[in-house]
């Protein structure tokens, strides 16, 4: 851990933050392509009888 | 297009409900400042030209959904459509004959409004050219959003959400026009792009109206 | 061989299911790498003091809020003119990735400028303008949501798209007008005197990167799921 003085809070928090958002932004991104997927198999399924 | 922008006219007339309710609403927008930040009356000199041109783009905005939404629901736009005249050129009387109803009544009352704020008394030339320059182009920036809209179920607030980010320009050219006068610096820079701004919207928004019209009609 | 070819959901799918495990393993190389180059190997500034490692997440967002939108832009001037499904949906998909990235420059930009500035928020003439990017983003995306029928909802928001451009651009010339600013200029212009310094240099270049491939892989698989949506919608219609 480098030694970030008297800003780490600032620092550490922006960082915090971004990944909440990017990390949040992809999760969201794969569950939605995962209902997708599952969604089009079963509309495939039903379309296959 | 003449006769359709008389019959616009003559429509939002004897419904009385464009004329009235807009200047209804700019007057308790207005009234409503100083029980929000009290009755000092050199404050109240200070924000009037941002508050004045604030009010008059709220009601502005409030009768936007009335330009298509009526001859929507009663067929009169597929007509439209069929007609020789463009759909642009539709969208043209339509806002020429909104920016009569609303864009010009309340630039008149925007004096006696003014007074009631305190508004500096080298101030109010300003706010009537920049009012007068400035509202045809909110007339016709609020078309393109009420010919997104025209399709869209109870689409009132989702006018505003796309119309208001487009109004930013012409609000703080308007508004520096003004607050420029107040404090005695030149008000023609900021004028001149309001005037730029207004050309730019009578020239571009039409046809963008007239594209959204026809992708809504077919 | 064309790149319209692409514009095919089936070649798309294609290309895009081969081209995402490459790119994913390449996104993940340099944002990790550029982050934590950036956060443990570069030192203090002299006047910022280790609040200049934000930089290495402020910027690349800010960057890439932007060329979403003008990715946006391009895709919806594809689709209005050549009417090409992929690229209507490649514009829904970006319009989240982009109100993301504005969210996180605007709040990395807030927390650095409360120690720097003494101040969350200023209205700058960049932090105003970041501010209307994200209402237009807001806009674009509710009236996505908002209409039923995709070809006429992909119509119009490509006009909003468009004349939102035009008048973003315009606002972005107002606030100029109407403010003056606390924000420093380009980090990267070719004029030396405004650059920064090489040492925060190169890794931010390899956050930019990351940044930008993360951008591509995100629309890349939103794209998809949005063309999976459209075909399982068209599917329960023919069910029916």
């Amino acid at each position: 851990m480098p030694d970030l003085g008297k800003y780490a809070d600032t620092v550490i928090l922006a960082y915090i933050v971004s990944f909440v958002f990017l990390i949040g932004l992809t999760v969201l991104t794969w569950l939605q392509s995962r209902r997708a997927k599952r969604i089009l198999s079963a509309e495939e399924a039903r379309n296959g009888k | 297009m003449l006769a359709l922008f008389l019959r616009d006219l003559k429509l939002a007339i004897r419904t009385s409900g464009g004329f009235g309710l807009a200047l209804a609403f700019f007057l308790i927008v207005v009234m409503f400042v100083p029980f929000g930040v009290g009755s000092d009356l050199t404050l109240l000199a200070r924000i009037a030209p941002g508050i004045l041109w604030i009010g008059a783009l709220l009601a502005c905005l409030l009768s936007l959904d009335r330009i298509f939404q009526l001859d929507a629901e009663d067929g009169t736009l597929n007509v439209l459509a069929t007609s020789p005249i463009p759909l642009s050129g539709v969208t043209v009387a339509k806002s020429m004959a909104h920016w009569v109803t609303t864009g010009l009544p309340l630039t008149i009352a925007a004096i006696p409004l003014g007074y009631l704020l305190n508004l500096p008394s080298v101030a109010y030339s300003w706010l009537c050219i920049s009012l007068l320059i400035g509202t045809p182009a909110l007339s016709f920036i609020g078309a393109f959003g009420a010919a997104i809209t025209v399709g869209i179920k109870r689409g009132g607030l989702l006018l505003s959400l796309l119309v208001l980010p487009l109004y930013i320009p012409t609000l703080i050219f308007g508004a520096v026009t003004v607050t420029k006068a107040v404090e005695g610096l030149d008000p023609m820079p900021s004028l001149m792009f309001l005037a730029g701004l207004t050309l730019l919207s009578v020239v571009i928004m039409p046809f963008a109206s007239a594209l959204a019209l026809k992708s809504n009609l077919s | 061989m064309s790149l319209w070819e692409y514009a095919n959901p089936v070649k798309f799918m294609g290309l895009s299911s081969r081209l995402i495990p490459t790119l994913s393993v390449l996104t993940v190389l340099c944002l990790v790498i550029g982050i934590l180059w950036g956060f443990f190997g570069t030192p203090d500034d002299y006047k910022q003091g280790s609040t200049v490692k934000i930089i290495f997440l402020h910027v690349p967002s800010a960057l890439m809020a932007i060329n979403a939108w003008l990715m946006m832009l391009v895709a919806s001037l594809v689709w209005l003119i050549r009417r090409h499904h992929v690229s209507a949906l490649a514009a829904k998909a970006a319009a989240p990735i982009g109100i993301t990235m504005t969210l996180i420059a605007l709040g990395t930009g807030a927390i650095w400028g409360k120690p720097m500035w003494g101040t969350y928020w200023a209205w700058d003439p960049r932090l105003t303008s970041f501010m209307i990017l994200f209402v237009f983003y807001l806009g674009y995306m509710a009236l996505w949501s908002a209409i039923e029928d995709s070809d006429t909802a992909a119509d119009l928001t490509s006009i909003l798209c468009m004349i939102g451009s035009v008048f973003a651009l315009l606002s972005r010339y107002a606030v100029n007008f109407w403010n003056q600013g606390l924000h420093q200029g380009a980090s990267l212009s070719l004029d030396k005197e405004q650059h920064v310094d090489d040492t925060y240099f190169y890794p931010l270049i390899l956050c930019m990167a990351g940044f930008i491939l993360l951008f591509v892989l995100l629309v890349l698989v939103r794209t998809r799921t949005e063309i999976r949506l459209r075909r399982a919608t068209a599917l329960a219609a023919r069910n029916r």
